[in-house]
């Protein structure tokens, strides 16, 4: 028996729930909309008392705010009624925590079939809305109909209708059963199977199960199992997730025959062996603070002689698509447990996030099935704000691009920094081991069908019938309780290793962590379930959050047990670690699956492709009309890629912890973002680390190799301008590609694979030469949205995130100009280089030809870098800078009015006196992208100090910081070519995404 | 008295400013420890072996059904038997931010009349429905009996929440809080240095700019703003050109809020 409790803000109370979806109903679906109210539903599915349920009742309101009844509650006025509650088995965090303290009201354990389900209701008013705007507003505002359930009723339907009992349990009876595949059909079988069961699995794959199943050794050990002559589905699932795109980024290790653009043909083993990770180990020779990389969940550094850093970024595309809130959430709460589950399991310290979306105001026409960009927009930062507000970690970084080839797929990367003590119980804390014998066990969140097919799912492109259950929802609190146990744990040494549950469930965990001894042995029956109905492979597959792997001592079991008891988290022995060679599946105890540990890890076949490099032909837009330059400046602060994003960035938790030394928003006012943004890592020692990142997916139109060499300098230049020196900052490479793999869909694969190839030696080329190894990274593949038949495909996109120490954040320099009459230096050559940037994209869009952005990509001049690089360490070490700024995109007029809007400070600057090429307009010279470029600030005394570390780079006086609070620039004829207020430039910069 | 003051910080179920909290105390010249919340209701006499105790900030059960509900719960159930003496002999209890909601939603705060275990005021909702973190400017009162803001003027603080406003329909409430002094500290505008109701510089639209409250014994205090994400100088967001014009100061001022409890511990 159900009971139903409605709770609403008492008469008169600001309902800002409300008024916020009001206010988005209005502004982004443009409903006239008078207001919503809203209430809160409880459905309560347990055995109560009249006098219980009264006292739950009074125990769930705010008796200061709130009203509530048990059944209903009378209704306020309204013209229209939404009610929004959850899918059976969809997570309902508010639910779990209702039951909880339901727990604590009727002072009793509930049983097993006690739950609580919430709803949300909505009362809308509003004259002349039809039933038609209604659902427009619950489906494409208020609720997912992936996850959600939509009932809207009318005043007198409402009235009429009985109140609402039931809750979304889910009462499956399904028997499990174990079907077996029959393998032995022709190719198109092997095809349609892999089609239909969503393994993404290609024929060469397919075969190549098929004929390891029909190894004679592997059907004597299956047959003495009890296992049917055909694999069952336990296995072929387990393969086919083991060898998704996602799980062994076969594009990356593929064999790849590369022609370049005069012909040259080039055989390429490995992306992966050959650029990134000979980079690093080239790298590696010389330094010795890289303590693990490639190897585990994240890269591991050395930070000083007590602890290790961790540093992990991941995407998280395909999620966000189909439920950005639940997607995105599942993102950030995801990553923390990369370094969670490195080494013995890392503390965490930090956050980063970026998007790479549609345009929120995009009007032009969307697939169907596509999710306006800005809802996901607002569901992807709702869902990163709570996952990372809720887990009590504060962000360090966070930007968005926009451009309109990702409302297809957006792009949600998500990242974090942990720190490992460099030592644990004697020993070092990045060694796990496993031993056989040892015991196996899952910790964490249940398991239910969320997030089956996760893996395989994002290896293929989003199609109209993408799968409803490759949708997760994070539970940042049961992480966080699960994350507090095993910081303890660990320092109690109470398991021997550990990794996270993330793609492929436990079919993945389980399988990596057993060839650390080389077999395991699991029983699925074992396994804690959310709800009844799941089959074997479905609780083998799952991708439920929350959930990692332990191996543990048999003597330890016991003491791992109890204290998991104490803090609320649920531990459950699944099963050994074996030195069997085999990974054996079973099922209360009956066995469903074997596998090689050998074939599935090394049997997958290495793919062939084929990229060709042909070079884009772009026309460049037309010249701007000369003249005065201040409406182009306030139009590009203005631009969607510039602007500030601030409003949202204001609604993530930065300062918890107390360790923030340069935060995200610098200056006078806080409003203008850092370069990089520093923290301290101990309390009671002044060393830090430095964050910050490149990315540019503009340049990739013109050229990835120069996109990409570009944004390792941003990234390197950023932690520069900090502070950071060179020889101490470490990469992480995050690919974001369309589909390179030339087929039907993609007949330009060869043009797009060749894309990857140039980044990939880029990559080679400039984190070799500047000595910024890449210790951690990933590649997503198949960002490519096929809907409403259309094909939108992401341009190809990396984000290089960069972390550095520092030795005493007190050398910090942060971005804006402090003092008046302080001089203005512009350090690094500006050039001819104006191919995709802010400016051309901006003069393109007028020009209404918007892909005219051609004309040559920045370059890296990469002997000049470093020499100007090792000058900037010196200047900063000897605290010659009172600001220091990396010009990027927008190029020095942005950097100028950034600088001088932080410290709320004017500034006179000269654009002749600026190191430049020669034969530059003022134009190029203003907006000209040109890399390894820095603008600073010095007080007149550091004048020589500062000119002989320069001496024979570019580096020159260009004017000075003035107190009147006008930007001054002068162009090469002496004319005037800025006077802009500062205060109306950050209206601009301000004014775009502000509310939104 | 010990010289180094026993103070209580209380863990888990998702609330999760223990590290700065303890360095906080440890600074000031307490001993804190951090106990889980499960551990203490395990064993509640332990409360009976500490002179102070925090409620810190955090998300405690997701703050799903309103911020601080379902822990003040859970300890109304279960820990009020320990915490009504652990008041009347004298001791400290401080909350801040979803502390300071565990402690409202308790009745610990504003414990009028020694009534404190009914709820009696509201921290609902910012008017701007979202969840905010920024810098704030903090004005202490004067007059309040709060021991923890003895002597204190103005403070720099972050603020980072979705729920700190102050609200009543009771106007006899509020003005019993105002009479009473136990509104310890409020939100001011920057430049003026007064209370306001304008947003951004009162971030959540807390009635008479209320920003913290204390009971009338000045011994249980609650705020919205994190005084423990301000002990290093260089939490300031404007550090550096506090330290051109030389006016950076030795520690984060935020220390000084547990320097007094300490004090005021010591005796």
């Amino acid at each position: 028996m159900a009971y139903r409790i409605e709770i609403g803000l008492k008469r008169g109370i600001l309902d800002a729930r409300g008024r916020g979806a009001a206010a988005r109903a209005a502004s982004a679906l443009r409903l006239p909309l008078k207001s919503i109210q809203t209430r809160t539903i409880y459905q309560l599915d347990a055995r109560l008392s009249r006098a219980q349920l009264e006292a739950v009742c009074e125990a769930f309101t705010d008796p200061v705010i709130e009203i509530a009844a048990i059944g209903r509650l009378r209704p306020p006025p309204f013209d229209w009624l939404i009610e929004v509650g959850f899918k059976p088995g969809v997570t309902d965090n508010v639910g779990r925590t209702a039951r909880f303290a339901l727990q604590d009201v009727l002072a009793r354990p509930l049983a097993e079939d006690e739950a609580v389900y919430t709803a949300i209701q909505y009362f809308v008013r509003g004259v002349g809305l039809t039933r038609a705007q209604i659902e427009h507003l619950a489906q494409d505002l208020l609720a997912n109909l992936l996850i959600q359930t939509i009932r809207i009723f009318s005043p007198d339907e409402w009235k009429n209708e009985p109140t609402d009992e039931s809750v979304p349990a889910i009462h499956e009876q399904a028997e499990p059963t174990v079907k077996t595949y029959d393998l032995g059909g022709a190719d198109e079988d092997l095809l349609r199977i892999s089609r239909e069961h969503i393994l993404s699995l290609s024929l060469d794959e397919m075969r190549a199960i098929r004929d390891y199943f029909k190894r004679p050794a592997v059907r004597t050990a299956r047959q003495a199992l009890g296992l049917p002559e055909q694999p069952t589905d336990v296995e072929v699932e387990c393969v086919a997730q083991t060898w998704s795109e996602h799980c062994s980024h076969k594009v990356f290790s593929a064999k790849i025959n590369y022609v370049d653009e005069q012909g040259h043909a080039e055989a390429i083993t490995s992306l992966f062996k050959t650029y990134i990770k000979a980079s690093t180990e080239k790298i590696a020779k010389s330094l010795d603070w890289l303590v693990s990389v490639f190897t585990d969940n994240a890269g591991i550094i050395r930070f000083n002689e007590r602890l290790n850093l961790v540093y992990k970024v991941e995407t998280h595309n395909s999620p966000s698509a189909l439920d950005p809130y639940g997607g995105a959430m599942t993102g950030i709460v995801g990553v923390n447990r990369d370094p969670m589950g490195t080494g013995m399991g890392a503390n965490l310290l930090c956050n980063v996030w970026g998007y790479c979306l549609g345009s929120p105001f995009y009007a032009g026409n969307l697939p169907a099935g596509l999710m306006h960009p800005r809802r996901i927009r607002d569901g992807v930062h709702q869902g990163v704000i709570e996952g990372g507000n809720q887990s009590g970690i504060p962000w360090t970084r966070g930007w968005e691009i926009f451009d309109d080839r990702y409302i297809g797929k957006p792009l949600v990367f998500c990242g974090t920094v942990g720190y490992l003590p460099v030592k644990l119980q004697g020993r070092p804390s990045e060694r796990k081991e496993v031993k056989p014998g040892d015991v196996m066990l899952m910790l964490g969140g249940r398991i239910g069908k969320d997030g089956i097919h996760g893996a395989t799912f994002s290896s293929e492109e989003l199609r109209v019938e993408s799968p409803v259950q490759a949708v997760q929802i994070g539970d940042p609190i049961t992480q966080r309780k699960m994350y507090e146990f095993l910081m303890e744990a660990r320092d109690l040494g109470l398991y021997r290793a550990i990794t996270d549950n993330g793609a492929g469930g436990l079919s993945c965990s389980a399988g990596e962590m057993g060839r650390m001894s080389g077999g395991a042995d699991l029983d699925l029956g074992l396994a804690p379930l959310k709800y009844q109905g799941l089959q074997p492979w479905e609780i083998f597959l799952s991708e439920a959050q929350e959930r990692m792997t332990l191996a543990v001592a048999p003597e330890q079991v016991q003491a791992l047990l109890d204290l998991a008891r104490r803090r609320d988290v649920e531990a459950t022995v699944l099963g050994t670690f074996t030195d069997s060679g085999v990974l054996v599946v079973r099922y209360k105890e009956r066995v469903v699956g074997r596998l090689d540990m050998d074939f599935l890890y090394d049997g997958c076949p290495v793919m062939t492709l084929e990229a060709r490099w042909t070079p884009p032909q772009v026309p460049a837009p037309l010249p701007l009309r000369a003249g005065k330059c201040d409406s182009v400046l306030t139009e590009l602060l203005a631009d969607l890629n510039l602007c500030s994003k601030e409003f949202k960035s204001r609604q993530y938790d930065g300062e918890v912890k107390g360790l923030s030394v340069v935060k995200p928003y610098a200056g006078v006012y806080s409003d203008m973002p850092s370069d990089a943004t520093i923290m301290r890592v101990e309390y009671d020692h002044p060393e830090g680390i430095i964050l910050a990142e490149g990315i540019n997916p503009f340049y990739s139109d013109l050229d990835t190799y120069a996109m990409m060499a570009s944004v390792i300098d941003e990234g390197v230049r950023r932690v520069i301008s900090a502070g950071g020196r060179l020889g101490q900052i470490a990469g992480l490479d995050n690919f974001c590609w369309p589909d390179p793999v030339e087929s039907e869909k993609t007949p330009d694969g060869r043009y797009k694979l060749a894309q990857l190839v140039r980044a990939n030696k880029a990559l080679y080329d400039v984190t070799t030469a500047l000595g910024v190894p890449c210790i951690s990274g990933k590649d997503s593949v198949k960002n490519d949205s096929t809907r409403g038949g259309r094909k939108i495909s992401i341009p190809p996109t990396v984000l290089f995130s960069t972390i550095a120490r520092m030795d005493d954040v007190h050398k910090a320099v942060t971005m804006d100009m402090k003092v008046a009459g302080d001089l203005i230096y512009v350090i690094g050559l500006t050039r001819r280089e104006l191919g995709a940037s802010a400016f051309f994209r901006w003069l393109a869009q007028r020009q209404n030809t918007p892909t005219h952005v051609g004309g040559a990509v920045p370059s890296l001049d990469i002997p000049q870098a470093l020499q100007l690089y090792r000058a900037m360490n010196k200047a900063t070490d000897q605290g010659l800078l009172r600001s220091a700024h990396t010009p990027t995109r927008g190029g020095l007029a942005v950097a100028f009015a950034l600088s001088a809007m932080g410290g709320d400070v004017g500034i006179e600057v000269e654009l002749g006196k600026v190191p430049a090429e020669s034969g530059l307009t003022d134009d190029e010279l203003l907006f000209a992208e040109s890399n390894s470029r820095f603008v600073i600030t010095i007080t007149s005394e550091h004048v020589r100090a500062l000119e002989a570390l320069f001496q024979g780079l570019p580096c020159a006086c260009v004017g000075r910081v003035t107190k009147d609070k006008i930007l001054r620039v002068k162009g090469l004829r002496a004319q005037t070519l800025i006077t802009a207020k500062t205060a109306s430039l950050r209206k601009a910069f301000k004014g775009t995404l502000y509310g939104i | 008295m010990a010289s180094k003051p026993p103070v209580l910080i209380i863990t888990g179920y998702g609330v999760n400013c223990e590290a700065e909290s303890k360095v906080a105390w440890e600074m000031a010249g307490a001993d804190a420890q951090l106990i889980h919340l499960h551990d203490l209701l395990a064993e509640p006499a332990r409360l009976r072996s500490f002179k102070a105790l925090m409620f810190i900030g955090g998300f405690s059960f997701g703050d799903h059904m309103g911020s601080g509900h379902v822990l003040a719960l859970r300890i109304r159930h279960r820990l009020r038997d320990e915490l009504q003496p652990f008041i009347e002999a004298g001791n400290l209890i401080l909350g801040v931010c979803n502390g300071f909601q565990v402690m409202v939603k308790l009745g610990l705060l504003p414990g009028l009349d020694h009534d404190y275990f009914n709820q009696k005021i509201a921290l609902m909702q910012n008017d701007g429905g979202t969840f905010q973190n920024f810098w704030v400017n903090l004005r202490f009162e004067a007059a309040s009996p709060c021991v923890f803001t003895r002597g204190l003027d103005r403070m720099p603080l972050p603020i980072r929440h979705g729920e700190g406003k102050i609200f009543t329909t009771d106007r006899d409430l509020l003005d019993t809080l105002e009479r009473t002094h136990c509104v310890a500290c409020r939100y001011v505008d920057g430049k003026t240095g007064l209370p306001t109701m304008r947003f951004p510089d009162n971030p959540n639209g807390s009635l008479n700019a209320i920003a913290g409250l204390c009971d009338p014994t000045g011994r249980i205090f609650g705020l919205m703003p994190h005084p423990e994400a301000y002990l290093f100088p260089e939490n300031h967001p404007q550090w550096q050109t506090q330290r051109l014009h030389g006016k950076l100061p030795q520690n984060g001022l935020g220390l000084q809020i547990f320097q007094n409890a300490t004090k005021y511990l010591r005796g």
